[in-house]
């Protein structure tokens, strides 16, 4: 093809594409020219995975044109998309661990002589594609389950390029990488860009998305919002298309300390098999931060006060009164609700619609209080009231996303009128519109006078939440830090290398 | 498409829920054309009624079934309940009419007890539902041969076996609508009013996902139990059934705990629980006995019963297998 530079590698038009009847895409026109890095950008649920899914062949479109080198493609699947030259780096790799780099080069292609796998020629071109890219230092022979994350990530694109990619996907490539290895990737994108080949851009971080690319194109709720040049833009520019919204204003406004209500819940040396003598109060109207590394307790302390594995030593009263909480059900009783981290395992049931996931609290433990014609219709409000989009309340709701099915985890639990929340990373893997959501939300309820207790292991969050911090440390309480905590106050806290005691409740 | 395109979101299109009862609805079309078309009698109203009839127990056990299975577990034990059901009510009938009634409710509650035993050991003991009811199965098995010394004993009272083989003579439209249909009907309705039901929603949502149930307030453990419950409520209400209308074997219930879990599998539940319905388990019953009437019409031997059930299973378990990892 030997056509004039102006003829873009790749061009899309109109395409759209819809799973069970909810459009995820549509009408998205994009074009890569050769040798362009072409990022795109979008929250969760944007549609950014299911374009690129379509670009590489996982997905055929329902609506539009794949052109690619010149020609309309309709490419039946993967493999497909690889012969012609589309490759996809995706976010976990996707390599044998106990071949070698070169073996994994040229998985399923290899080259043969006399009918055997030629593996000295199969390492010598392996050899030739690595210092083509500049990677001099990864030896075509290791074992690639030795080799570090930013390496593994070097042998991807090394496969695709030895299936003579043009057009090469990245899909949060930097998600997996240390600082110093970012650079390295960038070094690595440049080259092939001299090379040449295109490159789709996916990524959160909207500094590598400036610092590589040439465009920039933002999806919202599966439509293109507007394609720029990197160099006419700005990130907060970028964040109002994708959210429609400033950066700024993140976080909403902490209580004030005469909306502090009693202590509804108070722990005295309460302690089971991962906690000990964990002394704690949590007060109505206030969001207590509770931050330390995975595995401090912070969980453990969430499940024990929720009845999951409850305390076994220890005093636990709620309203100044003694309670055991046995179980999650005596603990809605007593009116605790807990959003948990793993959403996907243990927050969802993942094939029933919208709705019966919103009504699952109240369907298990409060049936016969209410009429089941009021109780559906409050949660419908309430699934409005948290803004569930995209989808219907008969949708199921393994295919929203993370965001959304969060909020309608929210609406269960509010369903039930709680007067404790314990909310355990509420925002992790959630896009930023949703994110922002939940945190007014979180605040709101705090006003409304409920007792929150919130776990986080994302700082910013947690002291932007917070009313209060406590950090935990090996199951026990390391500290307690006021509002207006630095993050580095917390992480000291949290690897035990400030003195452990609660730093005077200044203000 | 060159067509101007909507901008609205989301779009409604028709479409099959997986889950749904669409697939075994035209299965059974499919099949009642095939039979029409060889034998037109059949699809008379009266020997339409009867096979109805006939095919009622399977269908009750495949409503029993399905509640077990929908909450994620098995129920291996229904057949061999069936058998012990119509051999103790032989026994303790022992031909006196006076006893039908009180051996009915024995039997209900034997069922009950059966399951309830299947469930606590399941969820309380956790072994696995597989495991439970294949060893109850077996018990039962064993149980029931030492009691009767290796030979069925007594014999059933004509009002037992009403239930079975008389029907309501010369109804409009119909003709002959026997017992056995009159308490399907009833039983079907009990069982699509109750998957409407709270414990019904809670029942799927603990066999899709029993972490989430437990951390919402669910009794996993209760939940489950009821279900074998209700699994071993639908056995004695079949036995009584399969009783009057084929009489007292050891051979009563043999494989009709298989039967059961091909109707429901064909009838797109989900194995492994949280998908599908209790109205296609049931047509997915009646679609079973309808293709083995269509072999028999055809002259297929009925040695094939099992193989073909067997393939039922596997090709209805790989195309839900592939269709839901294909999304």
């Amino acid at each position: 093809m030997s056509d004039p530079p102006p003829t873009p590698l790749l061009t899309l038009r109109g395409i759209g594409k819809s799973f069970l009847g909810v459009r995820v895409l549509d009408g998205i026109d994009l074009d890569v020219a050769p040798g362009e890095v072409h990022a795109v950008v979008g929250e969760n649920g944007a549609g950014k995975s299911t374009l690129m899914k379509i670009v590489s062949g996982g997905y055929s479109p329902d609506e539009g044109t794949v052109e690619f080198a010149g020609e309309p493609r309709s490419f039946r699947g993967p493999r497909d998309a690889q012969r012609a030259g589309v490759g996809i780096i995706h976010q976990e790799f996707n390599l044998l661990p106990e071949r070698t780099v070169a073996e994994n080069v040229y998985l399923g292609h290899e080259p043969v002589r006399r009918g055997l796998v030629d593996r000295r020629g199969m390492l010598d071109r392996t050899r030739q594609l690595l210092a083509s890219i500049g990677e001099t230092t990864l030896p075509a022979d290791a074992r690639v389950g030795q080799l570090g994350v930013a390496q593994q990530q070097v042998v991807e694109i090394a496969k695709a390029l030895a299936l003579d990619a043009r057009l090469l996907i990245m899909d949060e490539p930097t998600a997996a990488l240390a600082d110093h290895e970012v650079e390295l990737l960038y070094g690595l994108v440049r080259r092939l860009q001299e090379r040449g080949i295109g490159l789709l851009y996916v990524s959160h971080r909207l500094a590598e998305v400036f610092d590589l690319s040439s465009r920039i194109t933002v999806l919202k709720d599966g439509r293109r919002v507007t394609t720029v040049d990197t160099a006419d833009t700005t990130a907060d520019e970028l964040v109002r298309h994708m959210v429609g919204r400033a950066l700024s204003s993140y976080y909403p406004d902490r209580a004030a300390p005469e909306d502090r209500g009693p202590v509804r819940l108070n722990l005295r040396d309460a302690g089971n098999r991962k906690l000990r003598d964990v002394n704690l109060q949590l007060r109505a109207g206030e969001v207590l931060g509770i931050g330390g590394l995975q595995g401090s307790g912070r969980s453990a302390l969430a499940r024990a006060i929720f009845g999951v594995s409850p305390f076994t030593t220890g005093d636990v009263t709620l309203d100044d009164r003694p309670v055991r909480l046995r179980s999650p059900r005596t603990a809605m009783r007593a009116g605790i609700a807990y959003v948990t981290e793993d959403r996907k395992g243990e927050g969802i049931v993942p094939r029933q619609s919208v709705l019966d996931n919103a009504l699952l609290a109240s369907r298990a433990v409060f049936a016969a209080r209410s009429g089941r014609a009021a109780r559906t219709v409050r949660v419908r409000e309430l699934l409005t009231a948290v803004e569930v989009r995209g989808a219907g309340d008969d949708q199921e709701i393994r295919f929203l996303s993370g965001g959304n099915q969060q909020k309608v985890v929210l609406a269960r639990w509010l369903a039930l009128n709680p007067r404790i929340l314990l909310f355990d990373e509420p925002t992790r893997g959630i896009d930023v519109g949703a994110k922002s959501a939940i945190h007014d939300l979180v605040r709101r309820l705090a006003r409304d006078g409920a007792a929150v207790l919130m776990i986080s292991s994302d700082l910013p969050e947690l002291l932007g939440m917070s009313d209060r911090i406590v950090v935990m440390r090996d199951g026990h309480v390391a500290g307690e830090l006021p509002a207006g905590a630095t993050e580095e106050e917390v992480v000291a806290l949290a690897v035990g290398t400030a003195r452990e005691t609660a730093r005077e409740t200044a203000q | 498409m060159q067509t101007v395109q909507p901008r609205s979101l989301p779009l409604r299109v028709p479409r099959v829920r997986p889950g749904g009862v669409l697939p075994i609805l035209a299965i059974l079309a499919v099949l009642l054309v095939l039979v029409g078309i060889r034998q037109p009698d059949f699809l008379a109203p009266s020997s339409l009624m009867s096979f109805l009839g006939r095919s009622a127990p399977i269908i009750l056990l495949a409503a029993g079934q399905y509640f077990v299975i929908v909450s994620g577990e098995f129920d291996l034990s229904v057949g061999s309940l069936v058998t012990a059901q119509v051999v103790i009510a032989a026994r303790l009938i022992d031909s006196d009419p006076a006893r039908t009634w009180p051996v009915v409710l024995l039997l209900l509650a034997f069922g009950a007890l059966v399951g309830l035993v299947n469930g606590l050991v399941t969820t309380r003991l956790r072994v696995p539902s597989f495991i439970t009811t294949l060893g109850m199965f077996l018990i039962l098995v064993g149980a029931v041969y030492l009691w009767s010394d290796g030979a069925p004993k007594g014999g059933l009272s004509e009002e037992f076996r009403r239930f079975g083989r008389r029907a309501f003579e010369d109804v409009p439209l119909l003709g002959r609508v026997p017992y056995a249909l009159v308490v399907l009907v009833v039983v079907a309705v009990a069982a699509v009013l109750l998957m409407r039901s709270d414990f019904g929603r809670t029942l799927v949502a603990v066999g899709d996902n029993p972490r989430t149930a437990e951390l919402s307030g669910v009794r996993v453990w209760r939940t489950r139990t009821v279900a074998f419950i209700l699994s071993g409520l639908a056995a004695a209400v079949a036995a009584i059934l399969l009783g009057g209308y084929s009489g007292v074997s050891f051979q009563a219930g043999a494989g009709l705990e298989f039967g059961a879990i091909t109707a429901v599998v064909l009838g797109g539940v989900a194995l492994g629980g949280g998908r599908g319905a209790v109205v296609g388990a049931m047509l997915g019953a009646l679609t079973l006995e309808l293709l083995f009437a269509l072999m028999n019409f055809y002259g297929v031997s009925g040695a094939l019963r099992s193989t073909v059930q067997g393939g039922i299973i596997l090709l209805a378990v790989a195309v839900s297998a592939t269709r839901s990892s294909s999304r």
